[in-house]
């Protein structure tokens, strides 16, 4: 987390403990404070504050956006096709899945191999039926920013009612969402991805946009999401938005340097490596590579055991590395997705870890080719 | 010694992990992802690797998860389905040694440097003068589980720790409760991990379209109709669906003719059993040297000696279902073994 985030979180877990929604003092001051943040967080995503609802972080973002706005549209009569893109994160997929079981057309929109939406595909598979369009700003695993406008095109044209959203989780660093989300009608982002605390995150719903809630109860957040509001955890979004807002371009300028001198290294210094998604369309912080004839799986072990943490596919409950639906969705072959890993860079990357990461990645390949070499 | 700890998230390879850390090895623990479907009843599921994963948290040592289930789903689980339909009975937990335990993850722990790969498994290691290395039944004779290792050779012996054979069950939960282990009580699994044995028959079914056939006694006469051959095991007696006066076992499962034959118990005697898939521990035994024969996982079944791809017996004895491993052993040691054909 930024330190700036945390400092404004903490008075939220002492002193200023009390529940927004209650009518004495105490509520008054933590009320002001989540409105506060609110109004940031509006601000940064170019919504107002109205548009802003609170939750418990991307995922339910996410499925309230999707499910929420489906049912709605539905309810109303409008239709009930869905359309959204085969590489989308799973929070966006298991809620398309979701609608599905409910009776809903679900179509799923393929990748280029350049990890970008097919934007072709997507215009087939809409019609004056579907209520809502989910496209990501940012792919999770390749980092390719997509062509949202062009999406946001396409939809007005072939599907006149449907309300779009974007996950937006993974742009928020790399990005000024305000400008490039601004053609969707629900935008998703995730604090824990720009420095603020896990478990947090916001829905912007514009104006005008009819959704069903997910949780039911107290009437908090518009009647849209109820549950006491966690404003520790909004007040320290709003604080790590604001400074990555703030810091976004030299930022994303010191990050792309760095990502590309290890881009750079580790293609030199490993034969076989290869680059997954279209290296012009990515964002600052992705370095998404294969090693041909490396298990992944190893590779995450031996570089674990050296002391540098890499990532491939996503991780599922087990913790076991699952064959990557982003890969699969872009058509690359098993064997290369199998092989792919995730060195992802951010704020608080540094010279030394890409100087780390050059010594440890092709010393950790260099000896698991040998004793592969060797068991041959 | 680096040593990577195949852990279950079971209280034997949770103990294994202590014992070889106690005894001053570099220990790491990796637990399997191999199934983990609706079926899971056994070693793969989310809960069963957040035990793994907490023990070693609790013994201070790193832990990862390898996931081979597209491997197992090719070495265990299909063939396990076509086996059961061509009327055999497998031995999924041989074949899982055989392919993943001491196969894929032995592979992959020398590709990453340890020294030897440890299993929770009750048998044990035996480092003889001669330079050889053996496999021993393990000291708990009830929970002794040498019979399902007998494919190990020497590459894989030289590299495999097995801790818990050298103790009782007894003691490995006395050990599990003195270091305050989540696993000590831990109940033991009982049936295949993919799939409960009540569950083995649709299973199977799923996979490969069951065909009916009859169930007919030695002389061909038939007696009654059965909807597939893989709800049947040689030696098996109840549920045949045929009402004779004396008890009545299948004695032959012919999956090509879909034809199940019964017969009495003394149709069911063999005096040889045809192997395939034959392993030694060391180099093969001399033909003339007398073995007991196992054929089941607890309890020697008589004697006999290996003759090429056949093992004779001294004396006739029941049957083997196609499929299950026959172990030889000189004593407590296990000479080797292959799966009845």
């Amino acid at each position: 987390m930024r330190p700036e985030a945390v400092a404004a979180m903490l008075p939220f877990l002492s002193e200023s403990f009390a529940n927004p929604s209650g009518g004495h003092r105490a509520a008054r001051a933590a009320k002001t404070a989540l409105e506060q943040a609110r109004e940031v967080v509006a601000g940064a995503l170019g919504a107002a504050p109205g548009e802003v609802i609170f939750t418990a972080g991307g995922t339910e973002a996410d499925n309230l956006g999707i499910e929420g706005s489906g049912r709605a549209a539905r309810a109303a009569g409008l239709g009930d096709g869905v359309v959204t893109c085969a590489f989308e994160h799973k929070a966006v997929l298991a809620a398309c899945h979701r609608l599905e079981r409910e009776g809903f057309r679900v179509q799923r929109v393929p990748a280029t191999r350049g990890g970008l939406v097919e934007l072709d595909a997507l215009a087939d598979a809409l019609d004056d039926e579907t209520v809502v369009v989910s496209v990501m700003l940012v792919n999770n695993e390749v980092g390719t920013v997509q062509p949202f406008d062009r999406v946001a095109e396409v939809v007005e044209a072939h599907a006149p009612r449907a309300v779009l959203h974007t996950d937006a989780v993974q742009a928020v660093p790399w990005l000024d969402v305000a400008t490039a989300a601004a053609r969707a009608r629900l935008v998703s982002v995730s604090a824990h991805k720009f420095g603020g605390p896990k478990g947090t995150g916001a829905l912007v719903a514009r104006s005008g946009v009819a959704l069903q809630p997910l949780l039911e109860g107290g009437g908090q957040e518009r009647d849209l999401r109820a549950g006491t509001v966690n404003v520790a955890g909004a007040v320290a979004m709003a604080t790590a938005l604001q400074i990555t807002t703030e810091r976004r371009s030299v930022e994303v300028a010191r990050v792309a340097r760095l990502r590309d001198r290890l881009l750079d290294g580790l293609s030199e210094s490993v034969d076989g490596l290869f680059e997954n998604g279209d290296h012009a369309h990515k964002v600052a912080g992705s370095c998404h590579v294969g090693i041909r004839g490396i298990e992944a799986e190893m590779l995450l072990v031996a570089l674990d055991q050296a002391g540098l943490c890499a990532a491939a596919g996503s991780s599922c409950a087990s913790g076991a590395t699952e064959p990557s639906h982003v890969l699969a969705a872009m058509g690359l072959p098993r064997p290369d997705a199998m092989s792919s890993i995730r060195l992802s860079l951010g704020f608080a990357s540094t010279d030394a870890d890409v100087d780390a990461a050059l010594e440890l990645v092709p010393a950790a390949i260099g000896t698991l080719r040998r004793s592969q070499a060797a068991t041959r | 010694m680096k040593v990577l700890v195949a852990m279950s998230g079971g209280v034997d390879s949770s103990v294994a992990a202590a014992l070889l850390l106690e005894a001053g090895h570099e220990v790491t623990g990796v637990t399997l992802r191999l199934w983990g479907g609706e079926t899971d009843s056994g070693c793969c599921s989310v809960a069963d690797v957040e035990d793994a994963r907490r023990v070693a948290a609790q013994l201070g040592v790193a832990h990862y998860v390898f996931n081979l289930s597209a491997e197992f789903e090719e070495a265990v689980v299909e063939p396990y389905a076509t086996a059961y339909a061509s009327g055999s009975t497998p031995n999924p937990c041989v074949e899982c040694n055989r392919s993943i335990k001491f196969g894929q993850l032995l592979a992959r722990s020398e590709a990453l440097g340890f020294d030897s790969l440890a299993t929770g498994h009750h048998a044990r290691v035996l480092h003889d003068d001669d330079g050889i290395m053996r496999l021993r039944r393990g000291v708990d004779a009830r929970k002794d589980q040498s019979y399902v290792l007998y494919m190990l050779g020497q590459q894989e012996l030289s590299r495999t720790m097995l801790p818990i054979g050298e103790i009782t069950k007894a003691e490995v939960r006395e050990h599990a409760a003195r270091l305050g282990l989540r696993t000590a009580t831990k109940a033991e699994s009982m049936d295949v991990c993919f799939v409960r044995r009540e569950d083995r028959r649709d299973f199977v079914d799923a996979r490969m379209s069951p065909r009916p056939g009859p169930v007919v006694d030695t002389s061909g006469r038939v007696l009654a109709e059965h909807a597939g051959v893989a709800g049947f095991t040689v030696g098996q007696r109840r549920g045949l669906g045929v009402a004779v006066g004396a008890p009545r076992y299948v004695v032959a499962v012919d999956a090509g003719s879909a034809t199940v034959t019964v017969g009495t118990r003394a149709d069911l005697a063999c005096d040889h059993v045809v192997v395939r898939d034959v392993c030694w521990a060391a180099s093969p035994p001399p033909p003339d040297m007398c073995l007991a024969v196992q054929t089941r996982a607890h309890g020697t079944t008589g004697f006999g000696w290996i003759d090429g791809d056949v093992v004779r017996l001294r004396e006739p004895m029941t049957r083997v279902a196609s499929g299950q491993v026959v172990a030889l052993y000189d004593g407590d040691v296990l000479v080797g073994g292959g799966i009845a054909d």
